[in-house]
């Protein structure tokens, strides 16, 4: 193992948190450096993971441990890269280096969101990377405190609103997880998640009170992560904050915030407690299948009835996830594959979608359902993408939607849990319920020429200048030919935007034959966690 | 029964009463219509937290954890450091936080003029 791949795990947390202040101090002299900034760092964070990942390929767990506290094992905090996070971390490195194309023209604007932004990227990264229970809680805050700031850099008063609502049940969902570390501290006195991983058989064997404390633990510790990652009935935050938030900031919150913090309850579920707790424990698994089967069927009848389409995507989002925890429940290899498969083309998809979100309420100044009318004539690129990513959330193959769902389906099935099966397929109609609405709205309703109610363009935020296009657009007053109605402003959308968005859309699609590749990938990881 | 339960309140009252705390954070958090008390509410909440971990490193005769230099360490009854050195770092975090929401409702007030949240959710939906 060389030694810069030793050193990377530190160094990807490190750099975007320092980073993040230097967009503030040039922001003393240059005005707009920001995006800059951030470009250039999330490019070369995704090179150094990458570099990792390849790393991790060749000679397996990479460890670092901070501050030289080697021996004896669990006294200095680890930061761990294995298949598992390696896998997330390219996720988030290369989500947030994407959804600039989008910032560069759509914004938001302004070095201190960029600084912010590159606060949330390392707060991400650290959620992946650590090896440490208590350490996972300083960084769940950290993303938790800055998604609260870009939630809230929002023009309109109600982002404010909707980020105070997630900041006190956020607060309250790190928390729990908090007290639960506090009674895995008391059963076990260790917080190193290797050295908990390895005393936890003992104690489930052994029994007694250190037991009931380890149940308690995985009890507030499963509630807090039920909150972060927005399970139903504790999802309550995430509509107000993805449909509030700017549209250049909740593609990255949908794509990543929730899904780290899912991958954090695997990584605790899985590495810290174990399959054999998981089993053990009565009623454990019936529960956590049972959120997630509830999540799934609420979050999809809920975003059937939506009007708006960022609201409706977030509703999606409580479903989709409530796929992921209930295969965490299912405890079997394929399910658990299948789980990381589903976050993975999760984020990808829902990244695109909200792009697509922001791209047309921009360039068309649609945002509910209805103003969707006529938009494969007007805007087909954008439209197409648009379509090709709700196929690919509905899980019609070959896409992204599809593997994580077949996966988890035949977990399921292998587990012999029908329910969580019947399940499955249930959503998939109700997805295409809420998706085909919005297909039906595109492609097969003629425009209305009625005024949006959104007027386009943006609110030039700190100072930024907005771009001449957009000023020409709206007072010449270029009439498009034909019956188009002229809605939005087209030139307000870079081409930027429209690269990332069918990029994405294509990555939706190419990840539907990359099943196996995950399968093998995951292989060591999975190994190790259930054959012990 | 009812015997254990009172010896476990006489011995580790400690945690009953950080528990009691909690709550009363949380119904504060929950049932308070001023958004500022919501946020105390919250802290109130994490304090009791952090005073449990603090009982939890308590150690019965037990010294502050810090070790002389001639003494064996094996002999030395003394508090847990570890659970200290967590409280510190939450306590971080809890200002961190208190900080954005109190910003956050210093926003709130300027936009629509209102502490509370049933004048805000009347303000909201007359929007």
């Amino acid at each position: 193992m060389s030694r810069l791949a030793e050193l990377l795990p530190a160094l990807l947390v490190a750099a975007p948190i320092l980073l993040a202040t230097v967009p503030i101090v040039l922001g003393l002299r240059f005005e707009r450096t920001g995006w800059s900034v951030a470009a250039v760092t999330t490019t070369a964070l995704f090179a150094a993971t990458a570099y990792l990942a390849a790393a991790v390929y060749e000679t397996g767990r990479v460890v670092h441990v901070l501050g030289n506290w080697g021996e004896p094992q669990g006294i200095g905090i680890e930061l761990v890269a294995d298949e598992f996070s390696v896998l997330i971390a390219l996720l988030v490195t290369l989500t947030a280096a994407g959804v600039l194309a989008y910032m560069r023209v759509g914004g938001p604007r302004g070095n201190t969101f960029y600084a912010g932004y590159l606060l949330l990227i390392g707060g991400l990264l650290g959620l992946s990377l650590t090896g440490d229970v208590f350490n996972m809680f300083v960084f769940l805050e950290i993303v938790g405190l800055a998604t609260y700031a870009m939630i809230a850099s929002g023009d309109g008063p109600e982002s404010a609103v909707a980020a105070l609502k997630y900041l006190i049940l956020g607060t309250v969902g790190a928390s729990m997880y908090l007290i639960g570390v506090g009674f895995l501290f008391m059963a076990t006195g260790a917080l190193n998640m290797q050295v908990l991983g390895e005393v936890i058989p003992a104690v489930v064997e052994e029994g007694g009170s250190d037991l009931t404390l380890l149940r308690a633990a995985f009890a507030f510790i499963f509630v807090g992560f039920a909150l972060k990652v927005a399970q139903w009935p504790l999802h309550t935050w995430q509509p107000d904050a993805y449909q509030h938030a700017p549209d250049g900031v909740t593609p990255v919150i949908a794509a990543l915030v929730s899904t780290v913090s899912a991958y954090a309850l695997g990584r605790v579920m899985y590495n810290v407690f174990g399959p054999e707790f998981l089993t053990a424990t009565p009623y454990l698994t019936e529960i956590v299948v049972t959120v997630g089967c509830v999540s799934v069927l609420a979050g999809s009848t809920l975003a059937v009835i939506q009007r708006d389409v960022k609201r409706m995507f977030a509703y999606s989002s409580v479903s989709q996830f409530g796929l992921v925890v209930a295969a965490y429940g299912l405890v079997t290899q394929t399910a658990f594959v299948g789980a990381v498969i589903h976050l993975i083309g999760h984020g990808v998809m829902k990244a695109g979608l909200f792009i697509a979100a922001g791209v047309i309420a921009l360039g068309y100044g649609a945002r509910t359902v209805n103003e969707y009318a006529g938009l494969a004539k007007n805007r087909p690129v954008a439209a197409a993408s648009t379509g090709i990513l709700l196929i690919a959330l509905i899980g019609i193959p070959p896409s992204a939607g599809f593997i994580g769902k077949w996966y988890i389906a035949v977990g399921a099935v292998e587990a012999e849990l029908w329910p969580v099966a019947a399940v499955i397929f249930l959503s998939t109609m109700l997805t295409l319920a809420y998706a085909a609405r919005l297909l039906e709205k595109m492609y097969f309703t003629p425009p209305t020429p009625v005024e949006s109610p959104h007027p386009p363009g943006r609110v030039a935020a700190d100072g930024g200048e907005p771009e001449a296009g957009v000023e020409t657009a709206r007072d010449g007053g270029s009439l498009l030919e034909g019956d188009s109605i002229r809605r939005g402003s087209p030139d307000a959308v870079s081409f930027g935007m429209v690269a990332i968005l069918v990029a994405i859309a294509v990555a939706a699609v190419l990840l539907g034959f990359a099943g196996g590749a995950f399968f093998e990938w995951l292989e060591p990881f999975t190994e190790e966690v259930f054959t012990e | 029964m009812i015997e254990g339960a009172i010896d476990i309140l006489a011995t580790r009252y400690a945690y009953a009463l950080m528990f009691v705390l909690m709550g009363i954070g949380m119904y504060m958090m929950i049932a308070n219509e001023n958004l500022v008390k919501k946020l105390i509410g919250v802290n109130l909440f994490q304090t009791a937290i952090f005073l449990f971990f603090v009982a939890v490193a308590y150690v019965e005769g037990g010294k502050a954890p810090i070790v002389p230099a001639d003494s064996s360490p094996g002999e030395l009854a003394m508090a847990s450091p570890l659970p200290h050195v967590i409280v510190l770092t939450a306590i971080v975090v809890g200002i961190a936080l208190t900080a954005v929401g109190l910003a956050l409702i210093v926003r709130i007030y300027a936009e629509y003029g209102t502490l509370r949240e049933d004048t805000l959710r009347e303000v909201r939906a007359d929007e």
